[in-house]
């Protein structure tokens, strides 16, 4: 099948390879092609992933010692806030767009997206709102403090800050949201004769289901910070109790955004997760339909539960009944995911290269994160824990351990096929050891935290925290310093190393693995023959 | 299919399984947008039905459920004032009011500035019997902040209040004083926030 479409015309490669775009800058401002759009994506997701985590070093370091060392704590919560929307914002989700741009054409067979010339906007869009984020530290009264949940009265009352925050979110809901049009419609429209919906690989699924997120919750985050804008400005009264409006109903609007968020940045995951684990498996992905209809439903029901984040802003008892069996209720297609991904492993050839140790430690650590998600469904467990440390410790193993260590796998999975160059496998094995025990000796005390009342969001705390803290502390700075350690893997990958084949992974399967690596600028500019058997690997 | 609508680098017309043109999938999705941007505009009203139709958002109501499972009785209620200088007149418009228990009360203090200065004054509640104090809620009152008049000014303050149902049944007579004091300019803050502590 390689044959037939790329290595074909050795000729028409190398014009195809370097003909069609004007060299230097503008290559990447002018761009419209998957490829470069998805590396720009994924370079932007890592700077602003340093910029985040720079700033949670910041928060950790504050936390080292009871009382005030190095901040004030006006900057303890701007830092907090902009670590969470550069994080979620600025790192994760742009993260997955770039492995969508990049794989998605590639997996079902298209040359491009669907709309080339829109996915250049999508990226950027990016770096203003990045721009708008990081530059509001600087101005009078500084970035917004309210947490990333940006909730009324205290966002009403700040500086111009919030105001570039407001801002910033409106471009990058823009961007998403064109971005997943897009997606969306690559998936839908441009797939190889003979894949069919069921037989899609199944990390277009999840971005199906992620795209459709998007489109319907992006508008409602643009809503509410419109209404926060006009508060602050136009004199209207949405969530100002003295004009008969209501700060809860800002609560309602934004976890109603909020909580297909969650599964925007984890289903993605899902997906990478479940094309390395069959590949190093050696085995077929267990349960493909079942995982479809997993995904659907987390999709679906990912609208319905989001007042557990509010249980303690006064809903009657029927409310916080409803959203706990409903919260609860997602666990079930999350926890068939879980034991697809485990099945799949059963009697499997297993070989721990580094995608499949960090596909492995985020099925391990998202598991532990998605059960103490359990535990704060409970209504009467989450009034004890609400703002603690436990609440922390929970999004932390399943955002970094669960997005971020999936994000991992992908890049390790697909960089051979990005760079032509197989990754330094040594370097890759640290990587993945420091960032596992370190993420663990991170976070794993805070769950300890948050269960004797260390409050979130606070820069001081009493004297019985210190011991659990100092830990946290060495393990959120050696985290830190260990992921500088895939910046040198992927320089090295892109400089040299060994070749990579088409296919460097012997239990790949799929349409992306039959074109030649490094791919090629233009891949499947006729659609390639699509073998059913191939399918759900 | 479409060659215009094709994707970029796409020549030949192919036989891709697709739904409908590039452009009208991604219509129908702009729309899913415009509904979700009109489902967040319609929320505030939304929200403000629903909390109506189900109770949730009716203080009023909450007031009433909470007064009416207890039965007022009858209270007296006796009106004092005192300025600390001289310069104040001060005095309440109704000496003494029989009430009920739950109900509000709406009573009226004169004070007059009786320098050719400006003066800056706060009252400061006390009630008799002492323990009584905390069955006077008060929603409105003059005292809960400084006042500043002047020079030979008059003015008419209101304080609105109820009194607890839950007042114990040896107080039959709850006498409501207040006492004005000058605020030395410097000074002025401290004493607003230690009043407003024991109002």
């Amino acid at each position: 099948m390689q044959a037939t479409h790329t290595a074909g015309h050795a000729g028409d490669h190398h014009h195809d390879d370097h003909a069609h775009y004007p060299s230097g800058w503008k290559r990447w401002v002018t761009t419209t092609n998957h490829k470069d759009i998805g590396s720009m994506y994924l370079w932007f997701s890592f700077v602003m992933f340093l910029v985040g985590g720079a700033m949670s070093l910041i928060i950790r370091a504050e936390l080292f010692s009871p009382g005030l060392q190095y901040v004030s704590p006006e900057f303890y919560n701007q830092m907090l806030t902009l670590h969470a929307l550069i994080m979620v914002f600025g790192a994760i989700m742009p993260a997955f767009v770039g492995f969508a741009n990049w794989m998605i054409p590639m997996m079902i067979g298209a040359s491009d997206m669907a709309f080339a010339r829109m996915n250049n906007w999508s990226f950027w869009l990016l770096p203003p709102a990045a721009i708008l984020l990081t530059v509001s530290i600087f101005v009078p009264g500084g970035a917004a403090g309210t947490g990333w949940t940006l909730y009324p009265p205290l966002s009403v009352q700040m500086g111009i800050g919030m105001d570039m925050t407001i801002f910033a979110v409106h471009i990058l809901g823009m961007s998403s949201i064109m971005g997943s049009i897009n997606i969306v419609t690559t998936i839908l429209n441009l797939r190889t004769p003979g894949m069919t919906l069921m037989k899609m690989p199944l990390f277009c699924w999840t971005w199906l289901v992620t795209g459709f997120l998007l489109i319907a919750s992006m508008p409602i985050l643009a809503g509410a910070v419109t209404m926060l804008l006009t508060d602050r400005h136009f004199g209207t009264t949405f969530f100002n109790a003295a004009g008969g409006g209501d700060p809860v109903l800002f609560q309602h609007i934004f976890w109603f955004f909020g909580h297909p968020e969650v599964y925007i940045i984890a289903l993605p995951a899902f997906g990478v997760v479940s094309h390395v684990i069959p590949a190093f498996s050696r085995k077929h992905l267990f349960g493909y339909t079942s995982m479809v209809y997993a995904i659907a439903a987390i999709g679906l029901i990912s609208f319905f539960v989001w007042a557990h984040h509010m249980y303690v802003t006064g809903i009657p008892l029927t409310g916080q009944l409803y959203f706990m069996y409903a919260t609860m209720l997602i666990a079930v297609p999350t926890g068939v995911k879980v034991f697809n991904w485990v099945t799949t492993m059963w009697r499997g050839s297993l070989t721990f290269e580094t995608p499949m140790l960090f596909a492995l430690g985020f099925l391990v650590l998202f598991t532990i994160g998605g059960l103490t998600g359990l535990v704060l469904a409970m209504t009467a467990v989450d009034i004890q824990l609400q703002d603690t440390y436990y609440v922390v410790a929970h999004f932390h193993y399943v955002m970094v351990a669960g997005a971020l260590f999936s994000a991992y796998s992908g890049l390790y999975f697909w960089l051979p096929k990005w760079t032509g160059h197989m990754y330094n496998e040594g370097l890759g094995k640290l990587h993945f050891w420091l960032s596992i025990i370190f993420f663990n000796i991170a976070f794993f005390p805070q769950h300890f935290l948050g269960l004797a009342g260390m409050p979130r969001r606070i820069p001081d705390y009493s004297q019985q925290f210190a011991d659990f803290n100092v830990v946290s502390s060495v393990g959120a700075f050696g985290f830190g310093l260990s992921q500088l350690l895939v910046l040198i893997v992927v320089f090295q990958a892109v400089k040299g190393g060994a070749k990579a084949d088409s296919r460097p992974w012997d239990g790949a399967h799929g349409l992306e693995w039959t074109v030649p690596s490094p791919a090629p600028y233009h891949t499947f500019e006729d659609p390639p023959a699509f073998d059913a058997a191939e399918a759900h690997a | 299919m479409n060659p215009e609508l094709s994707p970029v680098g796409s020549t030949t017309a192919d036989s891709r399984p697709r739904v409908g043109s590039n452009v009208r999938i991604a219509s129908i999705l702009v729309i899913v947008v415009v509904g979700s941007l009109l489902f967040v505009a319609a929320q505030p009203r939304l929200y403000r039905a629903f909390c109506e139709w189900t109770g949730l958002y009716d203080i009023d109501r909450a007031e009433q459920v909470a007064v009416s499972s207890l039965p007022g009785r009858p209270v007296t209620l006796e009106f004092d004032a005192n300025s600390h200088d001289g310069g104040l007149l001060f005095r309440p418009q109704t000496n003494s009011l029989a009430v009920k228990t739950g109900e509000i009360v709406h009573v009226i203090y004169r004070v007059e500035n009786t320098r050719d200065s400006t003066v800056i004054g706060q009252a400061v509640p006390s009630y008799g019997p002492q323990h009584a104090g905390g069955y006077v809620k008060k929603l409105e009152c003059f005292c809960f902040k400084q006042q500043t008049f002047a020079p030979h000014e008059v003015r008419e303050m209101d304080v609105v209040f109820l009194i607890d149902p839950k007042l114990p049944d040896d107080v039959a007579t709850l006498t409501l004083s207040y006492t004005f004091f000058e605020v030395p300019a410097g000074g002025a803050k401290a004493l607003a926030t230690s009043a407003e502590v024991r109002t």
